[in-house]
């Protein structure tokens, strides 16, 4: 039922545009390069149509969907609970739009021996009850810890997905500002272990095994990899169908977006027919 | 025009002119007070979202813990060693850079001939033109990855490179200088001479010593206190090369030749009158340098690893550590500005403590050098 409404609002798009034919994007550094790429295509399909993304993380991006700011705010992690007040009392309602899925998978060097972890060995690497890699089946080397910053969404799902409420991340962690360069660190040391967006990892870091799962767009879409997550785009109120907002939201679902994700390295919500 | 028509003015050419005198200077003082109001206003705001954070949570826990964990449940706030990253990462970028900084300066001032100083001093001055994203992007890509996989030979090398000039000069120098000058002109040179070889072996040794204490380092992380320092330190050299060779300039050719004159070396000349003379100036150029080293932000976030840890040893340069500016830089996106969060707070905080010392920094700069300046007019 709302494939089809938002193929009416594709169809539509060229005469109800005009109206409003700027969108403002703003949040995640994740969500954003997807964001991008969409507005990049509707762009250039209808002429006249201006698309604006900014990436200045999730919780700038919480913040300017409450003040707004925004039209669509990209969120790498579901509202938290303060924002979801600081919402409500500004008279902000808040939508979530899945619009692709993203799995975190724990990086090491590609000398090290490790093949795998459990999810708790991973917690007790990153909260320092496990300081050397022998005490998982590796070589004798201390662990380097290496964690994305905690202002960041990619931090917050860790957290929420490996580490739990309680758990603290150990002093001597390093804290990297981008996934990228979380990705350099860990290609750079031997001793290192890190966390990633899936579209982040390529051959030059090993992808560990997580409870005997392999980080994979199968494991995640069937939901077997333990430390994946959904990625939103937010909207106050459901956009009216037939807007520019419902149509780059639709993006997704379309065989254009499912493209796009895919390039980008991330899990697409629907799998083609 | 005659020339009496500049004298006798009619009364209201008189007023015309007394009009005009003051909106000329009420205009300038409006915006000489534009950069001083900058400075209050800055100071005003950062106070203003400081103090929330001293109100609920006190002082003693952000100074005295080191527990930095702002979006944990509950929160804890302890910047202690954060505090001990910034001290630590500006102390090591300022001793890595002043002496050569300060031997350049020395060197393009009296040393090399006027011409190559001519074309030195740009070139220098240029490396504060490069972005500090720049600086940090290579810390990140280039110097971390070769100090994890050669590390040792690495330090020990750059011990030598810099300790040998370094240790060199300064025995010819000491040497210049202890020797009694009421020696015959004979036992004087040799007397020097021999002293001269002593203080050299010496040197060796030391610069063996070290330097064999550094190959045999192992450093786990590149990106770390050290890599930090030493960009902070290439970073803070341009202003610090460029200020003191200023002052050392402005110490003035009469000096040096009533120097000369009175029968001193170069060397006493250089380290006796020329020196002492630009003191308050070197001083300066220093006190920029910490400013520098102690206010940038993108190369530590991206150079020093940003663990918050006071490293064990307390000297060990060789561990990640998290700055000031790097938390501020970090955290601000998301510390919740809308809710009020004592997260957003604390950033402010650590902002205010930057300005307060950065200020004292500058009233003990202004202190020492009205103090030189005293001290030379011979009062």
């Amino acid at each position: 039922m709302r494939a089809s409404i938002i193929a009416v609002g594709l169809l539509a798009l060229g005469t109800v545009a005009q109206a409003e034919d700027k969108l403002i994007l703003d949040g995640s550094t994740t969500v954003g390069p997807i964001a991008k790429a969409f507005a990049e295509y509707l762009m250039r399909q209808t002429p006249g149509v201006n698309i604006t993304v900014s990436e200045s993380g999730s919780g700038n991006g919480a913040k300017a969907l409450l003040n707004g700011t925004c039209d669509i705010a990209d969120l790498s992690r579901h509202l938290k609970d303060s924002e979801k007040q600081a919402m409500a009392e500004k008279g902000v309602k808040p939508v979530a739009h899945v619009v692709a899925y993203d799995a975190l998978p724990v990086i090491v060097h590609p000398s090290n021996r490790v093949k795998g972890l459990t999810i708790e060995q991973v917690r007790d690497i990153y909260t320092g009850k496990i300081t050397n890699w022998k005490e998982v089946g590796g070589s004798d080397q201390t662990i380097m810890v290496i964690s994305r910053d905690s202002n960041s969404g990619t931090f917050e799902t860790f957290k929420e997905l490996v580490l739990g409420k309680e758990a603290k991340i150990k002093e001597g962690a390093e804290y990297a500002g981008s996934n990228g360069a979380v990705r350099q660190r860990v290609q750079m040391t031997k001793a290192a272990i890190g966390y990633a967006g899936l579209g982040f990892v390529d051959r030059s870091v090993k992808a560990l095994e997580i409870n005997g799962i392999a980080p994979s767009q199968e494991s995640v879409l069937a939901k077997t990899y333990p430390i994946a997550r959904e990625l939103f785009m937010f909207t106050n109120g459901e956009p009216a169908a037939g807007t520019l907002a419902a149509t780059f939201l639709g993006m997704c679902r379309t065989d254009k977006g499912r493209e796009i994700v895919e390039e980008l390295g991330f899990i697409p919500v629907t799998v083609k027919k | 025009m005659r020339k009496s028509e500049h004298i006798i003015l009619s009364a209201g050419e008189k007023a015309r002119r007394k009009i005009l005198g003051f909106l000329g200077r009420s205009g300038l003082f409006a915006v000489t007070s534009v950069a001083a109001l900058a400075v209050l206003a800055i100071i005003y705001f950062i106070a203003r979202d400081a103090l929330p954070f001293f109100r609920e949570a006190g002082c003693s826990e952000f100074f005295l813990s080191r527990e930095w964990y702002p979006t944990h449940q509950p929160p804890e706030f302890g910047a202690r060693a954060i505090f001990a990253g910034s001290l630590m990462v500006t102390a090591a970028a300022v001793i890595l850079a002043v002496p050569p900084g300060i031997f350049a300066a020395l060197c393009m001032s009296d040393i090399l001939p006027f011409g190559t100083r001519q074309v030195l001093k740009p070139v220098i001055e240029m490396l504060a033109a490069i972005p500090s994203v720049a600086y940090g992007f290579f810390a990140l890509v280039v110097l971390a990855p070769m100090l994890q996989a050669n590390g040792g030979p690495i330090l020990a090398t750059a011990w030598w490179a810099f300790a040998l000039p370094t240790l060199a000069i300064g025995s010819v120098v000491a040497a210049d200088l202890l020797t009694p000058e009421r020696l015959a002109e004979r036992a004087h040179r040799a007397l020097r001479a021999s002293l001269t070889g002593v203080f050299l072996l010496l040197s060796l040794g030391l610069l063996a010593r070290v330097g064999d204490v550094l190959a045999r380092l192992q450093i786990s992380s590149g990106v770390n206190a050290l890599n930090a320092s030493v960009i902070l330190g290439v970073m803070a050299l341009p202003t610090i090369v460029s200020v003191s060779e200023d002052a050392l300039q402005a110490a003035g050719r009469e000096l040096r030749e009533g120097s000369y004159a009175l029968g001193a070396t170069w060397a006493e000349t250089l380290v006796r009158v020329v020196i002492p003379a630009a003191l308050s100036g070197i001083f300066s150029a220093v006190l920029l340098g910490v400013m520098r080293a102690l206010g940038e932000t993108m190369v530590v976030w991206m150079a020093s690893g940003n663990a918050a840890q006071i490293p064990k040893p307390w000297y060990n340069l060789l561990l990640p550590v998290r700055t000031l500016t790097a938390t501020i830089a970090g955290d601000m996106g998301e510390a919740d500005q809308m809710t009020g969060s004592a997260h957003y707070h604390v950033l402010f905080a650590m902002g205010l403590s930057l300005l307060v010392f950065s200020f004292m920094c500058n009233l003990a700069g202004e202190w020492v050098v009205a103090r030189q300046r005293r001290k030379l007019r011979g009062e």
